[in-house]
C-alpha cells in the first residue's frame, strides 16, 4: 500500500521489539466473536490513475458545459489562482488546530487577519475564526442571542433561506426556543408592521437575511430601530459575502452571521463552505467558536494565540457556549486570500460588476410578455425573482434543452410563488448567456399551451 | 543583529544531548497584511463589463456602501510572499510526525486534492437538476456503501459538517427514536474519559449529563453503569477504543446493560483508525456512531477544518435521519428524498461537506480492503512500538493493552517540577509537534501519543530518541525543559493577557 512507509522486514523487527509473535496479538483485547475475519466488501485497491479516471467519469456525469443562473446560497464567482496555490501548501493544508502557538503562528496570524477583515466588511467589532457554514452559523447566532437576553423567543423572517430556517428549527427544538415567522410585503422585504406587532418582551432576537432569499436588500436601520425598542437583538444573516462590496454593512445589527463561500470557495455540490460570526464586542463572551487574539512572547515579540477558550467545550464541557470544535479554518484561509487579492477596491468593483450583470439580466429576461419581475420596488443585489405564465418546470425543461440551467423554482418553499423562479447573475455570467436565456424564456411563453397570465 | 547572536548562543546552550531531526533555520519576518497595504496597489483585474455600467447609488439608494474600510491593497507577488512566509511558521504532517492523540494526524494524499478539484465536481451547484448531478450522487452513494460496510451499520447520513456536529445529529436521532417509543427520556451517560464535545452535545440536545467514573483500568465500570442505567437513560456516549487508547473488551456487556433498559449505545468514532477492517462497531452492539472523515479517512485538517462527520446507525433509527436522503429509483437514477415525515430535520443546508466525501472516497479506493486492514495494523503497531520504547522513561498509568494510541503520565517528571505541558513544548525543539497534553482528564498530567500508520520506523525512532532525551534532560537540567521551546520564532506566549484584554483584530495606530 503506497501510503504506508514500512517494509515487511521493518514490521517484523518492530513486532519482535514489542515482544509479540504477530500483529493479531496486538488486537487480542477485541473479543474473538467481534473480530472481522474476512475482507471488507468495498472496491479493490486501485492505482492512482484508476482513481483519477473514476472521478473524471463522475465529473462527466454532472452538469459540465451548462450555463447556470442558480444562486440561492451557493454562488459561482471567479477564484483567483493564487488562492489554491497557497492553500495547497502542506504547512497550511496538513496542520491541525493551532493549539501549540509557537509552531502554528502562520495559521494564527492568518486567522487574526481574517477576523479583522470580517469586522471591516460587516461593521461589527469582533469576529470569530469561522463556523461550519451560514446555516448552522445563523442557528448558533440565535442560541447566542437567547443566552445574552435570557429570553426564549426568536422571530425569523420568511425571506431567510428556507434551508437556514430548517436548520434553525432542528437546533432550537430542544433548547426551549420558540419560533415565530415574519412574512414579507409586496416589495419582498420583511413586513415592518408585522414585525412591530410580533415583537414582545419575550423576543430574544429577530433573524433576517440581507440580501434576502429573493435577492432583496432589507432596510436594516429601520428593522434595527423596531427590534431594539423592545430590547431584542437583531441578527443579520448574509449568504452572499460579495454583496458587502456594494451594500452598506449592517452596523445596526447585534450579531452578523456571514457565509463566505463567495470568497474563493468552490460550490462543490454544497460544501465545505465557510460560516463566520461577528458581533458587538459586549457580546463576546457568549460567542461560540474559536477566537484568535494578539499577545506577546517572553521577549516582547508580537504573537497570536487561540484565546477565551473558557467558553468552549473542551474546558466547559456541558456548560459550553456550543459543542463546536472543528471549524472551517482552511476555507477561512481561502476567504482571507480572496479578500486580500481583491482588496479594498476590488471587492467593490467586483460587487458593482455583479450588480450590473444582474440588473441587465433582470430587465432582459423579464422582457417577454409572459414574464414579470416580482419584488422589484426594493433594491436588489445580484438575484431576482421572475414570475412567468409558463410553469417553472416547463420553462426550465426548455432552457435545459439549450444547455441553460434556469432559475430555481420557489414553489417548493413558497406555495404562493408556484410560478416564480429565483435567478442569479454574477461577474462570470456573460451578456451572450443572458441574451440566450432571455430568448428561450420569451419563446417558452409562446410554446406553453396552458399559459396563465401572471 | 543582536537578537541573532542571542539566538545562536541559546541554540548552543540549549541541548543536553543531540537533535537528530532538525537544525536551526532562518525564517522570514512578516508584518500583518494591513501593515503592508498601500492605496492604489492591485492584485486583480476584472474583464471589461459587457453590459451597461450601473450607478450603485441609483440602484441601492440608502443601502449603497461608500467605503470598505481597512481592507488591504497589495500586489500579487506580495500576497504570495505574505502567505508563503506565514506558512513557513507552521508545523505540518508534511514536515514530520504529528502525534496528537485522538486527532489521527495521518498523511493527506494529494490525489484526493486533485480529484476534488475536477471541474464537474468542484463547480457543481447544489441545486442543479438531479439528472445533471448523477456523478455527485454516485460519489455519495458509493462512499455511503463503503462506510456502512466498514462500520457494520445499516444506514448513514452524510450531512454533519464535523465530528461534534455528527454527535449532535446522532443524539437527535436517539432522541427521536425514544420519542417514537413514548418518551424522549432525560439523561445521557458520558464517561469521565470522554472528549468535551460529548457532554456539550448532550446538553445541546436537551439532555442531562450523567458522569460515569472509569474503573481502575481507565475503562467503563460495567457494574457502575448497570446501576446508573434506568428507563430515563437515553444513551451512553462511548469512545471505543477509549481515549486512553484501550479497546473496551466488555463492550458486549455494556451494550447488553443499555439495551436491557431500552437505552442506546452511541459510539464516538474519533478512534476508528484502530478498528477499520479488524472489527465493526455494528457487530459489537453500537446503535449509532459518527465518523470523522478528517481523522480516519485522511481528509486534511487544514489548520482546524473543514471536517466531515457522517453518522451511521442501525435500521431502527433510519426513519429519523436528516432530510434529504439519497435514494435509487427503479431506473437506476439517484435522487434526493425529501418526504421523510419522521425526520429530525436538517442539520445543515444542502447535503454536507461534499468536497470531503470526494477525498474520503479517493482514500478508500486507494486502499481497498487489504490496504485499510494493513493501515489499521500499522497504526496499532506504531503505538505499541512507542509504548514499548518509552515505558521505562515515562509512567504508564494504565497497563491495559494499547491500540492506536498510548497515554503516559508526567508523574516521574513531576518530581522535578515538570508537567506534561513542559515536556510537550520541549518536543518542539526536537522537531516534533507535541502530543495531546492533559487529556484525557482521568489521567493527571497525560501525554497522549497517537503516531498513526503514516510514520516510518525511522521517524518513530527519532521521536523515541527525542522523548528519551527529554526524560534525561528532565533529570539533569529541568530548567532547560521548563523554558522550552527555545528554537522557535517566538517563545511561550502570554495567554493570560490575551484572555484578560482580548485584542481580536488589527487597528491602525492612531
Amino acid at each position: 500500500m503506497r501510503y504506508l512507509p514500512k517494509s515487511p522486514a521493518e514490521r517484523k523487527t518492530m513486532l519482535e521489539e514489542i515482544g509479540v509473535a504477530g500483529i493479531n496479538d496486538l488486537f487480542a483485547s477485541v473479543p474473538a466473536e467481534y473480530r472481522l475475519e474476512r475482507d471488507l466488501k468495498i472496491p479493490r485497491q486501485m492505482g492512482e490513475s484508476e482513481i483519477v479516471d473514476h472521478f473524471k467519469s463522475a465529473a462527466a456525469n454532472n452538469a459540465l458545459g451548462y450555463t447556470s443562473f442558480l444562486g440561492a446560497g451557493a454562488y459561482r464567482h471567479y477564484k483567483p489562482v493564487v488562492i489554491d496555490a497557497l492553500v495547497q501548501r502542506g504547512e497550511f493544508l496538513t496542520s491541525y488546530t493551532p493549539y501549540q502557538a509557537e509552531i502554528t503562528q502562520g495559521t494564527l496570524q492568518a486567522i487574526f487577519e481574517f477576523q479583522t477583515m470580517i469586522c471591516e466588511l460587516t461593521g461589527m467589532e469582533v469576529a470569530n475564526a469561522s463556523m461550519y457554514d451560514g446555516s448552522t452559523g445563523a442557528a448558533e447566532a440565535v442560541m447566542m442571542a437567547v443566552r445574552v437576553t435570557g429570553r426564549s423567543e426568536a422571530l425569523v423572517a420568511k425571506t431567510v433561506h428556507p434551508e437556514y430556517r430548517e436548520v434553525l428549527t432542528t437546533y432550537a427544538q430542544h433548547q426551549g426556543i420558540s419560533k415565530g415567522l415574519l412574512g414579507y410585503g409586496e416589495d419582498g422585504r420583511v413586513d415592518l408592521k408585522e414585525l412591530e406587532a410580533a415583537l414582545t418582551e419575550r423576543t430574544a432576537c429577530v433573524l433576517v437575511q440581507s440580501p434576502n432569499f429573493f435577492g432583496v436588500v432589507e432596510d436594516i436601520p429601520a428593522i434595527a430601530e423596531i427590534v431594539h425598542k423592545k430590547g431584542a437583538l437583531l441578527i443579520v444573516s448574509i449568504a452572499e459575502a460579495i454583496s458587502l462590496g456594494a451594500v452598506r454593512p449592517p452596523k445596526e445589527a447585534d450579531i452578523v452571521s456571514l457565509e463566505a463561500q463567495s470568497f474563493g470557495v468552490a460550490m462543490s455540490y454544497g460544501g465545505p463552505y465557510c460560516g463566520v460570526m461577528a458581533a458587538k464586542e459586549k457580546y463576546l463572551r457568549q460567542m461560540p467558536g474559536r477566537l484568535c487574539g494578539e499577545t506577546k512572547d517572553k521577549r516582547g515579540r508580537r504573537g497570536f494565540v487561540l484565546t477565551l477558550s473558557t467558553r468552549e467545550q473542551h474546558i466547559r464541557r456541558e456548560k459550553a457556549t456550543s459543542n463546536i470544535c472543528t471549524n472551517q479554518a482552511l476555507v477561512a484561509l481561502m476567504a482571507t486570500i480572496f479578500m486580500t487579492v481583491y482588496g479594498k477596491e476590488g471587492i467593490r468593483e467586483l460587487a458593482l460588476h455583479n450588480l450590473a450583470k444582474a440588473d441587465y439580466a433582470a430587465k432582459k429576461i423579464s422582457a417577454g410578455n409572459d414574464a414579470k419581475l416580482l419584488f422589484n420596488t426594493a433594491p436588489h443585489f445580484h438575484e431576482f425573482v421572475l414570475q412567468t405564465g409558463t410553469n417553472p418546470e416547463e420553462l426550465n425543461a426548455q432552457l435545459l434543452e439549450q444547455k441553460i440551467i434556469g432559475g430555481l423554482p420557489l414553489g417548493r418553499w413558497y406555495p404562493e410563488l408556484s410560478h416564480a423562479t429565483l435567478w442569479c447573475a454574477t461577474e462570470l455570467t456573460t451578456k451572450e448567456q443572458i441574451d440566450h436565456a432571455a430568448s428561450v424564456v420569451a419563446q417558452a411563453a409562446v410554446a406553453a399551451p396552458d399559459m396563465v397570465r401572471a | 543583529m543582536a537578537t541573532t547572536v542571542i539566538d545562536a548562543e541559546l541554540e548552543q546552550a540549549s541541548f543536553v544531548g543531540t537533535r537528530h531531526k532538525v537544525s536551526a533555520h532562518l525564517t522570514q519576518n512578516e508584518a500583518l497584511i494591513f501593515e503592508k497595504s498601500s492605496p492604489g496597489k492591485k492584485a486583480y483585474r476584472l474583464p471589461p463589463l459587457d453590459v451597461p455600467e450601473v450607478d450603485a447609488t441609483a440602484l441601492l439608494g440608502d443601502a449603497a456602501r461608500e467605503d470598505l474600510g481597512y481592507l488591504p491593497e497589495l500586489s500579487e507577488i506580495e500576497i504570495i510572499r505574505h502567505f508563503t512566509r506565514l506558512s513557513t511558521w507552521n508545523y505540518a504532517i508534511d514536515l514530520g510526525m504529528y502525534p496528537l492523540g485522538s486527532c489521527t494526524m495521518k498523511y493527506n494524499p494529494r490525489v484526493n486534492e486533485m480529484v476534488s478539484r475536477l471541474e464537474g465536481i468542484a463547480e457543481a451547484h447544489p441545486y442543479q437538476p438531479e439528472s445533471l448531478s448523477q456523478g455527485s450522487l454516485r460519489i455519495i452513494k458509493l462512499l455511503q456503501q463503503c462506510l456502512i460496510e466498514i462500520t457494520g451499520m445499516d444506514t448513514i447520513t452524510m450531512q454533519p459538517a464535523a465530528g461534534a456536529h455528527g454527535e449532535f445529529t446522532g443524539i437527535l436521532l436517539t432522541r427521536a427514536y425514544h420519542q417514537s417509543q413514548g418518551s424522549a427520556r432525560r439523561k445521557i451517560i458520558v464517561p469521565d474519559s470522554a472528549h468535551g464535545t460529548n457532554p456539550a452535545t448532550a446538553a445541546l440536545c436537551g439532555y442531562e449529563v450523567e458522569n460515569l467514573a472509569s474503573n481502575a483500568h481507565g475503562m467503563v465500570d460495567v457494574a457502575r453503569l448497570a446501576q446508573l442505567v434506568t428507563d430515563e437513560t437515553a444513551a451512553l456516549m462511548l469512545t471505543n477504543p477509549s481515549t486512553i487508547g484501550v479497546f473496551e473488551s466488555e463492550i458486549h456487556k455494556i451494550a447488553e446493560v443499555l439495551h436491557a433498559k431500552g437505552a442506546l449505545l452511541y459510539m464516538d468514532g474519533a478512534n476508528m483508525n484502530a478498528l477499520v477492517g479488524k472489527t465493526r462497531p455494528g457487530d459489537f452492539g453500537v446503535d449509532v456512531m459518527h465518523l470523522n472523515l478528517h481523522k480516519t479517512f485522511s481528509t486534511p485538517h487544514g489548520g482546524g477544518g473543514p471536517g466531515s462527520g457522517p453518522v451511521a446507525c442501525k435500521k431502527i433509527l433510519e426513519p429519523f435521519l436528516p432530510t434529504p436522503v439519497v435514494v435509487e429509483g427503479a431506473d437506476g437514477m439517484l435522487r434526493f428524498d425529501y418526504d421523510r415525515p419522521e425526520s429530525i430535520g436538517r442539520v445543515r443546508m444542502f447535503y454536507g461537506n461534499f468536497g470531503m466525501f470526494v477525498r474520503a472516497l479517493a482514500y478508500i479506493l486507494a486502499n481497498g480492503p487489504d490496504g485499510l486492514r494493513q493501515t489499521t495494523e500499522d497504526a496499532v503497531l506504531n503505538a505499541n512500538y512507542i509504548r514499548k520504547k518509552l515505558e521505562g522513561y515515562y509512567e504508564l498509568p494504565y497497563p491495559t493493552p494499547s491500540m492506536h494510541e498510548v497515554v503516559f503520565s508526567d508523574r516521574k517528571q513531576q518530581a522535578r517540577g515538570l508537567k506534561t505541558g513542559d515536556l510537550a513544548k520541549r518536543l518542539i525543539d526536537y522537531g516534533f509537534h507535541p502530543y495531546t497534553v492533559s487529556f484525557p482528564l482521568i489521567v493527571p498530567g497525560a501525554l497522549m501519543i497517537e503516531p498513526t500508520e503514516s510514520e516510518s520506523k525511522e521517524e518513530l525512532d527519532l521521536f523515541i530518541d527525542a522523548m528519551q532525551q527529554i526524560a534525561r534532560e528532565a533529570e539533569e537540567n529541568p530548567e532547560l525543559v521548563r523554558g522550552a521551546p527555545h528554537s522557535t520564532r517566538i517563545s511561550k506566549l502570554d495567554e493570560t493577557t490575551a484572555a484578560r484584554k482580548p485584542v481580536l483584530r488589527w487597528k491602525p495606530s492612531a
